[in-house]
């Protein structure tokens, strides 16, 4: 059986999972999604190693890392997809290893390569993933409405979708996840490859769901799209690095950041790296990020640049941002 | 003799050392003109960012550059050679750094490099010595007898611009060429990328990802079919009044799709 007309809010109901022994009142969990001391192994490799975060109702929440970090795995246990060796995932409460048909029918899911049937026009490509989540005919008219206004893509609701652009593809993706209106989705890097127009026209749409109440967790290996995040979490090699709101976050880095301004960043990489002089140095396009050793002074960075034949404008202490405590924190 | 006649014969290191210099550049597709005339060069050596939204024409412009499109209109060169006729001699001059480089992930990273350099007509020979020097200078040595399929995305990256660099082009086209990779090893491919400028490889970088544009030492954005600005990352931050090539970016090319 399709799933019935989906509610905005799980009440205690048939579609709530019976077979779970539910804590009381975990039907309306403070947190749609909890994730404690998640681990998940694929044979030897150990993808993700005692994940814990919260995702709370309304919020977006980002997981920013590279490739191969687990952020994929994280996700797709949430969802159900994925069995896990240990921990805890719950939705709405329900363990979701054991509410299965409950969790799918009420996360909107988005995977990295969602799949858009091509030679499907715009609008067909909506109905079709409106009947597959079981939405009433008088009903879907009315939320394709709706989302066109959310994604601009009403002028295109006649075009196949492999003749859309990246943008607007993911755009489509997005919309066809939501026509069965989710309150919580979960989305795996869906700005990958999208060009950085589009890409912020996207994120606008994850806000304005978000200032109607949606839960948002999204991935993204891209530091810039952390800060438009409530609250994210640095991934890395199956752990968490570090979880807070990207503001706050910022304030972990260790040290006063330094910009030493060059055109020839390489070179004045090559220069200090090995100099002694700073505890933390990072390549960067309009120089060298860096920290001092103790006792070490702007002063003698710059002397050292110049008697390295780098040009520079001289040290000035600048802002860290999410790239620098990457870099920080996977020293440790 | 080949029906590319004397536009075969290169102007050694490019006229005027530049790696590529092209007036009017066009390309239709019917009614649809995805290059508008565009005029621009690259000098030898440069690392240049070519950036533009979906759909501007970044990617018909770069397969006229490598010499699988042919050009509506227009005049140029690209590593010496005539861009209206000499395409296949451009291609042996160009290297193309995929960012979905399919590697056979049950061979080792030597055994995929071979047939790469196979397929571009290198004998044995040159392959085991050109493969050899590279894997130093890119840092693969210790892992080339590895499977492909084992390696972390930072390296199969470096995988995928060894096998762009095998046949030793002239100017190499990277697309996106550090996405999804950690920050550590993106910083070691950026020196690496410094290090083949410094060679005098002349590097074409395409992204979607600003903060790796600031890396470029000139930056294009196109727009519908030209090129809204060229120009050094910092005078283009410097002229718009904005810290960031994400905010250049937004405002060079401005919130229109189609």
């Amino acid at each position: 059986m399709m799933h019935r007309s989906l509610r905005r809010r799980p009440t205690a109901g048939p579609d709530t999972p019976q077979e779970t022994d539910a804590l009381p009142g975990t039907a309306r969990a403070a947190e749609p999604i909890a994730v404690r001391a998640l681990s998940k192994s694929y044979g030897k490799i150990e993808a993700v190693r005692g994940v814990s975060f919260t995702v709370d109702r309304g919020k977006i929440f980002g997981l920013i890392g590279p490739d191969g970090g687990g952020k994929t795995t994280i996700m797709r246990t949430i969802v159900s997809l994925l069995t896990f060796d240990s921990g805890e995932v719950l939705f709405e409460g329900f363990p979701v290893e054991r509410s299965s048909p409950y969790v799918r029918s009420h996360i909107g899911y988005m995977p990295q390569r969602f799949s858009l049937y091509q030679d499907l026009t715009v609008e067909e490509n909506l109905r079709f993933f409106g009947d597959l989540f079981g939405v009433a005919q008088n009903e879907m008219t009315r939320r394709i409405e709706e989302l066109y206004e959310f994604s601009s893509l009403a002028p295109f609701r006649g075009r196949r979708a492999g003749a859309l652009s990246g943008g607007m593809k993911q755009k489509l993706a997005l919309s066809c996840m939501l026509v069965h209106q989710p309150e919580v989705v979960v989305l795996d890097e869906p700005t990958f490859g999208v060009d950085p127009v589009s890409r912020s026209e996207f994120w606008k749409i994850l806000k304005a769901l978000s200032s109607r109440g949606t839960t948002i967790l999204v991935s993204t290996a891209y530091m810039d799209e952390a800060l438009l995040c409530d609250q994210v979490s640095l991934v890395y090699r199956g752990r968490l690095l570090a979880t807070d709101t990207p503001q706050r976050l910022r304030g972990q880095f260790v040290g006063t950041l330094y910009l030493a301004p060059t055109d020839a960043p390489h070179r004045a990489y090559a220069a200090l790296a090995e100099s002694g002089l700073c505890r933390d140095c990072y390549l960067f396009g309009d120089g060298v990020h860096l920290t001092l050793e103790e006792g070490k002074t702007p002063g003698a960075v710059e002397h050292h640049l110049a008697a390295s034949k780098v040009e520079t404008s001289g040290l000035r202490a600048i802002q860290p941002g999410l790239e620098e405590l990457f870099l920080q924190l996977m020293k440790e | 003799m080949s029906d590319e006649g004397d536009a075969a014969t290169p102007t050694p290191g490019g006229r005027n050392g530049f790696a590529v210099t092209v007036r009017g550049l066009t390309r239709s597709f019917g009614q649809f003109i995805a290059v508008d005339s565009i005029s621009f060069s690259v000098g030898r050596g440069e690392i240049f960012g070519f950036l533009g939204a979906n759909g501007a024409g970044k990617t018909t412009t770069i397969r006229m550059l490598c010499g699988l499109l042919a050009p509506t209109a227009g005049s140029g060169t690209v590593a010496g050679f005539d861009i209206m006729r000499a395409y296949e001699s451009i291609k042996l001059r160009v290297g193309y750094m995929s960012q979905k480089f399919s590697l056979y992930d049950d061979l080792t990273v030597r055994e995929n490099i071979e047939f790469y350099g196979g397929m571009y007509g290198l004998r044995r020979r040159e392959i085991a010595e050109r493969s050899g020097a590279l894997f130093e200078t890119i840092g693969l040595a210790e892992h080339a007898d590895k499977l492909a399929g084992s390696l972390p995305v930072g390296w199969k990256q470096r995988m995928s611009l060894a096998a762009a660099l095998l046949h030793d082009p002239d100017i190499v086209f990277l697309d996106e060429p550090t996405s999804g990779v950690d920050p550590v090893s993106r910083r070691s491919f950026w020196l690496l990328i410094y290090e083949l400028a410094a060679r005098g490889k002349t590097l074409f970088v395409t992204t979607h990802y600003m903060d790796e544009a600031e890396y470029c030492s000139r930056i294009s954005i196109m727009k519908l079919g030209k090129i809204a600005e060229i120009e050094n990352p910092h005078e283009l931050k410097r002229r718009y009044g904005v810290s960031t090539m994400q905010e250049v970016f937004l405002k060079a090319v401005g919130g229109e799709e189609e």
